[in-house]
């Protein structure tokens, strides 16, 4: 089954073309990774994914839902973690997790939804803190928890590792890796190449708004004679 | 270029924006309208009040007091009957008059008979605002010299009548008439102090949650993104009209309990300044509970009424420094009715000032008491429907902002980077 579907996407900001006539399918239970430059149009497209951006063309559906008439029920699907997210300050690691789990469902649910938050952010006794306690990897690991604790259908991940240290970015990744063994499918995001190898079933690498390439990180490495992902995005944009 | 000179240069070009200078601009313009409206009001001063005389009296105090009178003052009716009074307030209400002054036939017997001397007083009253009541003043003072000189005449005339009636000859009947009520024994003066000591309390509290509660609102929206929570709450399964409203309906309650606290210290503070509610009340310048809760009602439509207003601002607000430039706005719209309200009574208002006024919805509140208190229903109700609609209308703008992408970009336009500065950027990145 096919997760995301997107057909020609164009997405401008007044006369600038972000994103130039785009297609990608994302598989149910992938990884796939979007890569690219800065201000190549990956966040712009994971927004648009998520729901918070509109389309100027083209199509996007996920799990068949059109993206332009089912945004409702698509957010009830997906999970977003945008790149440089933060948590409510005043509120403790447990309490924001609490307010964003009562979003999709009452009762007992809920409860199970914040205990899986809590088991993914790994922050021990932390979590009953102030958010503005924390420092960044603690943060990220909270919000990466808000991201996956609903199960999700989709997780968009947008540079989910970025400005941890290796430790934790490892301990992240590991997360990633478990959710879609779970039943989860994720589209993310990423500068680090290594990070996109060892994750990342499929890519797609992405500059000034087009995609130059699709496939599975050893194709690609294979095709291009590269010995890394860097190596083949430098050939591709040559 | 010198170290000082490069930061200076930074500073200036990070410090010179538009935010910077609206809300000076803005403020210079308050400044100088109302420095137009001032010279407009000394002009109003300067201009000699429009009364009429009767003087049944015809001796030589009345007539001292009858020479004052026409040459301080534009007499429009003059008689020598009492029965001629409704006619001549008739001619005065048509040509915009302040007072009608009625000498008494005994008026100059009875000051050389020791007693004071009658000026039967008949004001109509246009406005209660401070600055309604100019005209009149200009009367209170015009009668205050008229005590001088017949003082000073008496004691010309070494007279022998005792030093208290010397000093303080006549004596004033004063009835009022203002917007259809008759108040006998009350001058305009003691009417818009009576008055404005009852309906400073809404004005100013209404104000103050506007400021408190507003701000709440536009810092709320500047926090989400400077947070970076905001992309998260829109990609949750919550509508635009739950977060718009949520975010309101939480600052109204804040607002309120802060107007709450608030109103305890000023009622307390007004009660020892007012002149007491059982002389209101003797006058029936009181409102019932019926009036209490269409007052509420008036307030908590323009509350809901301002914090969308707010909602809408802080749309454009990027952060908690941008959020404080754009409660200014919002500080002026409640500060300019809350003033004007208080020197000028909306009926007394030009036309153009009457448009500005009712269309600013905090205004509508300041102005319920006193127009309930006259029976001004039409404004009381019209001003809670305009309030209504305007909430109506900005919450509206305010959800189609939320589904838009202006809610996260800002504005439509970015800048545009150029290919072989990223290419070189990704090739400089290390992983």
């Amino acid at each position: 089954m096919v997760a995301i579907e997107v057909k020609n996407l164009v997405k401008k900001y007044g006369t600038i073309d972000a994103v130039k006539e785009i297609s990608f399918t994302v598989n149910n239970g992938e990884i796939f990774g979007l890569i690219g430059p800065n201000g190549a149009g990956k966040t712009t497209v994971l927004r648009i994914i998520s729901t918070i951006l509109h389309i100027t063309s083209g199509s996007v559906k996920i799990f068949d839902y059109d993206l332009s008439k089912n945004s409702n029920e698509i957010r009830k699907l997906i999970s977003y973690l945008p790149e440089d997210a933060g948590a409510y300050k005043n509120l403790k690691g447990r309490e924001y997790l609490q307010y964003i789990a009562r979003f999709f469902d009452g009762g007992k649910k809920t409860h199970e939804m914040i205990e899986k938050g809590v088991l993914i952010a790994d922050l021990g006794d932390r979590i009953n803190d102030r958010v503005d306690t924390y420092s960044k990897g603690m943060m990220r690991r909270l919000l990466v928890g808000r991201a996956l604790m609903i199960d999700p259908k989709l997780a968009i991940l947008d540079e989910p590792t970025s400005g941890l240290d290796v430790i934790n970015a490892q301990e992240i990744r590991k997360i990633i890796k478990n959710t879609t063994e779970a039943g989860t499918t994720i589209l993310l995001s990423s500068h680090n190449m290594l990070e996109v190898e060892l994750l990342c079933d499929r890519i797609a690498l992405i500059d000034e708004g087009k995609i130059v390439e699709t496939g599975k990180p050893k194709d690609l490495m294979k095709k291009y004679s590269a010995k890394n992902i860097e190596e083949v995005f430098t050939e591709v944009v040559k | 270029m010198s170290a000082v000179g490069n930061i200076i240069k930074k500073e200036l070009k990070e410090l010179l924006t538009p935010a910077t200078f609206i809300p000076i601009i803005i403020i210079a313009a308050i400044y100088g309208s109302m420095g137009g409206s001032i010279n407009e009001i000394q002009k109003e001063a300067a201009e000699p009040p429009i009364i009429g005389i009767i003087n049944e009296d015809n001796s030589s105090l009345s007539n001292i007091v009858n020479i004052m009178l026409e040459t301080n003052a534009k007499v429009v009716f003059n008689s020598t009957s009492s029965d001629d009074i409704e006619v001549g307030l008739e001619t005065l209400n048509e040509q915009q008059g302040v007072a009608l002054i009625v000498i008494d036939k005994n008026f100059t017997s009875r000051i050389t008979n020791e007693e004071k001397g009658n000026l039967e007083i008949y004001w109509i009253m246009k406005g209660a605002g401070v600055l309604d009541s100019i005209s009149s003043s200009g009367v209170e003072f015009l009668l205050s010299v008229i005590n001088t000189n017949i003082s000073e005449q008496l004691i010309k005339s070494n007279t022998s009548i005792n030093a208290s009636v010397i000093l303080k000859p006549t004596q004033r009947i004063e009835t009022t008439y203002f917007k259809g009520k008759e108040f006998k024994g009350l001058s305009p003066n003691s009417i818009v102090n009576m008055l404005s000591s009852q309906s400073i309390l809404i004005p100013i509290i209404m104000m103050m949650i506007i400021i408190m509660a507003g701000g709440i609102v536009i810092t709320s929206m500047a926090l989400e993104k400077e947070n970076k929570t905001l992309e998260t709450l829109l990609t949750l399964p919550v509508k635009r009209t739950s977060i718009v409203s949520g975010k309101i309906i939480a600052s109204a309650i804040i607002g309120l309990l802060l107007a709450l606290i608030y109103m305890v210290g000023m009622s307390y503070y007004l009660q020892g300044l007012s002149q007491g509610s059982s002389v209101l009340s003797k006058y029936n310048l009181v409102l019932n509970t019926q009036g209490f809760i269409i007052v509420g009602i008036s307030l908590f439509m323009a509350l809901i009424a301002a914090l969308a207003l707010c909602m809408l601002l802080g749309t454009f607000a990027k952060n908690y420094k941008s959020a404080q430039t754009l409660t200014f706005p919002v500080t002026m719209l409640a500060l300019i009715p809350m003033f004007i309200t208080l020197f000028m009574d909306f009926d007394t208002l030009p036309l153009a000032g009457k448009i500005f006024i009712f269309a600013i919805p905090f205004s509508h509140p300041m102005m319920a008491s006193r127009a309930l208190i006259f029976g001004d229903y039409t404004l009381v109700f019209s001003g809670i429907a305009y309030s209504a609609i305007f909430a109506i209308v900005t919450i509206s703008i305010v959800v189609w902002i939320f589904n838009t992408d202006r809610i996260l970009t800002g504005s439509t336009r970015r800048k545009r980077v150029g290919r072989s500065s990223i290419i070189n950027r990704f090739k400089l990145r290390r992983f």
